[in-house]
């Protein structure tokens, strides 16, 4: 018996939050997420969470603030201009330490742009938009499998560092279905049990009865605050260290390296299988955390690579990233689509073979 | 079978996504790989729908084709559509109760079948894309008729035994 079960990638990541332990969920619906919201509203009250539809994206993560501040596990998700609204949030939620899981399901911009799936937020995500010196860790899943485990984790990951976690997916893994393992339930943190496990928590009392907690982003004293910042950027530097992931298929031996996240990097894939069959050797390099960016992969391109591309649906955004992987040691070339145009597999290997004879390859 | 591709096109509310999901449901029981990709975007009752489904032994890696194996067509403006991306050898099932026009193509084989009509004959008009997903899984080795009658039986059991049985009627209809 197959203990997959098909589900809509919105649906799945839902599941695995609730699964990862979430029991309070703050949002405002925009399209391409909106089955989160929705899922959220009939399950989490029947595991005893609580749903609420917030006035705006300014108030679900503010929302996220006070609930994720009393120690409770927060999840919040919205879609590109949503997320644009939410990022004040993210930096008071970064400098007050509060836990929280934000997934995007983005789509095209700029502006209000379009609902079909794109990349052009890619900025937004690793380098952000709120004020202030501040990071989250950004993980970009390929498929609905991954998407699952990593908001699973994030539940765990984002109490362990009290940062935000943000999950990058995309209109097509938030729209598409395919089967997924769900994993077990976690056991919930509940008030009973918040002291213990999260003795920096607004419970009304200190975690020694002595003094109460004090979770915020106002420090109106420069030496106060510069010892915060830095207290912050220890942990942001053990983060960087410690949460790079990602793939290298086929990097060392490559006549052509794409490097591409998400639902682009699957494509690609298949666009590296095509290219194999007219006998060019394309690797793959798929990050999976956007920040940090594993710039190491890019180390193991050989000389024997003419080009490394960046595959995305934007303008290039990744390509920064790229570039700073590269190092200036290969010519760094983009194939991209916009719009919500998303490219075909046939169009990255065709794209591909034509800036390899460019470039002086094949 | 190492990997099948296709497009179930048609209009808002013909069932079109549904059609899609009980093939990669069906999928499932075979323990084979799917992925199911709907358009989205301003549908509505009466406007296009359609949905890219991919049915693989191994793992799929881009969900969004440029060519396919099979195409299913409910309605005349998604035969134009989606018949160019047939692969030659393709299968292409039609609606011809709605497409009174012929496919263009001579190297595809071609499934008429009069769905609409039997569905209104039975009585009940939403239930032309089950009779063409029997079609569907009678004349290709995709999914099995089997398959597809558990998931119909799974998916329609909490609305009673007599829904259940018009589907497994419908989906038993055709025979070509």
């Amino acid at each position: 018996m197959n203990k997959k079960v098909l589900m809509k990638g919105n649906e799945a990541f839902s599941e695995a939050a609730i699964r990862g332990g979430c029991r309070y969920y703050f949002g405002y619906p925009i399209t391409p997420q909106n089955e989160i919201p929705e899922y959220m509203s009939h399950q989490l009250p029947k595991v005893g969470g609580h749903f609420i539809q917030a006035e705006s994206e300014l108030a679900a993560v503010y929302m996220a603030y006070g609930a994720g501040a009393a120690g409770g596990r927060v999840f919040i998700t919205s879609s590109s201009p949503g997320i644009a609204l939410m990022q004040e949030g993210f930096s008071f939620l970064c400098s007050a330490e509060v836990p929280t899981v934000c997934l995007t399901v983005s789509r095209c911009g700029p502006g209000i742009g379009g609902i079909q799936p794109g990349q052009a937020d890619y900025l937004q995500a690793t380098r952000g938009g709120g004020n202030g010196d501040y990071k989250i860790p950004v993980f970009a899943p390929e498929n609905l499998q991954e998407g699952v485990d990593l908001v699973y984790e994030a539940m765990e990951l984002s109490d362990e560092l009290r940062n935000p976690i943000f999950i990058f997916a995309d209109g097509l893994l938030g729209q598409m279905m395919e089967p997924v393992l769900l994993p077990e339930s976690r056991e919930v943190i509940c008030p009973s049990n918040i002291r213990t496990q999260k003795p920096w928590a607004l419970t009304g009392y200190g975690a020694d009865d002595s003094q109460r907690n004090r979770v915020l982003s106002l420090r109106m004293y420069p030496e106060e605050l510069e010892q915060h910042v830095e207290k912050l950027f220890k942990k942001y530097d053990k983060a960087e260290k410690e949460l790079v992931r990602y793939e290298a298929i086929g990097v060392e031996d490559a006549d052509v390296v794409i490097a591409a996240f998400g639902s682009v990097a699957r494509i690609a894939k298949e666009a590296i299988e095509i290219l194999a069959a007219q006998n060019i050797k394309a690797g793959l390099i798929r990050p999976i955390s956007l920040w940090p960016y594993p710039y190491e992969a890019f180390d193991m391109i050989t000389d024997k690579t003419k080009v490394v591309i960046s595959a995305e649906m934007s303008m290039g955004q990744m390509m920064q990233d790229v570039k700073l992987g590269v190092r200036d040691r290969f010519p760094v070339r983009l194939i991209n689509r916009t719009g919500g145009m998303i490219p075909t597999s046939i169009e990255i290997a065709e794209r591909t073979k034509k800036i390899l004879e460019e470039t002086g390859g094949q | 079978m190492a990997i099948n591709k296709m497009f179930f096109a048609g209009s808002g509310g013909q069932g079109i996504l549904m059609m899609g999901q009980i093939a990669c449901s069906a999928a499932l029981i075979e323990n084979k790989e799917s992925t199911f990709f709907p358009s989205y975007g301003p549908e509505m009752r009466g406007g296009t729908a359609n949905c890219t489904v991919i049915i693989s032994d191994k793992t799929i890696s881009s969900p969004v084709i440029f060519e396919s194996d099979c195409v299913v067509a409910m309605t005349a403006p998604s035969m134009v559509k989606f018949e160019p991306t047939l692969k030659p050898g393709g299968i292409l099932f039609l609606n011809t109760s709605l497409i009174h026009q012929a496919p263009k193509r001579s190297d595809i084989t071609i499934y008429e079948v009069p769905a609409s009509e039997i569905a209104n004959e039975m009585g009940n008009s939403r239930i032309a894309n089950v009779i063409m997903l029997g079609a569907f899984a009678r004349n290709t080795d995709i999914v099995t008729p089997e398959s597809v009658e558990k998931v119909i039986h799974d998916a329609f059991i909490a609305k009673g035994e007599k829904i259940v049985d018009l589907n497994l009627k419908a989906l038993n209809y055709w025979k070509g």
